[in-house]
């Protein structure tokens, strides 16, 4: 399946909803992805992860969702599932 | 202070303000949670879905109820969070979309 040939990464808040809902919907339907929460990391490691998060999203807005090239902000079924040809 | 208590208190808050929390229980209860979470880490109730300074003068403007709360409201019948929503939101009788941040983008840790 389309689904499986991406690599997907997800720039989150550990307290966000709509990050929360985010995760949920990948588990939900069964697909690997992996995930940084940004809030809960630190120093260097924060700064390394902000860095490269700006290069995708430079509004810096959670969650930032990576599929393949596909960049998604924010919580959005429509797209996430056209992403992932879940459709 | 438990996410329960904290619901009961901005129901009847959002209700004097002539909104309501969104009905949607399960999803306003992580963001109180969140809410919880900030105000543990930071000393007070910065938004959840927003990345803090950790500086209370940095995140005035997204101290829950934000500054951006009720112009999202006017615009897009909820909050960027989702928590606070008009009346109108919650009877389903304008579109559900998602809120664009409407935070200046020089006020955010970018």
């Amino acid at each position: 399946m389309g689904k499986d040939r991406y690599k997907i990464k997800l720039y989150t808040l550990s307290t966000c909803s709509h990050c929360i809902r985010t995760k949920r919907f990948f588990k939900e339907n069964d697909i690997d992805m992996e995930f940084t929460d940004v809030d809960l990391l630190t120093g260097a490691e924060r700064e390394r992860v902000m860095n490269e998060l700006r290069k995708l999203n430079p509004d810096c807005s959670f969650p930032t969702i990576c599929i393949g090239d596909d960049i998604i902000v924010g919580f959005n079924e429509e797209k996430l599932r056209k992403a992932l040809n879940l459709l | 202070m438990t996410p329960e208590r904290l619901f009961e208190i901005l129901s009847k808050y959002a209700e004097s303000q002539g909104i309501r929390l969104n009905k949607d229980t399960p999803f306003v209860m992580d963001i109180l949670q969140g809410l919880l979470t900030n105000e543990q880490r930071y000393g007070y109730r910065s938004c959840p879905c927003r990345l803090a300074w950790g500086v209370k003068d940095k995140d005035a403007d997204i101290v829950c109820p934000c500054v951006y709360r009720d112009p999202d409201i006017k615009e897009y019948g909820s909050c960027f969070c989702g928590l606070y929503v008009s009346i109108a939101w919650n009877e389903g009788k304008m579109e559900h979309r998602q809120v664009p941040e409407r935070r200046p983008r020089g006020k955010r840790l970018v």
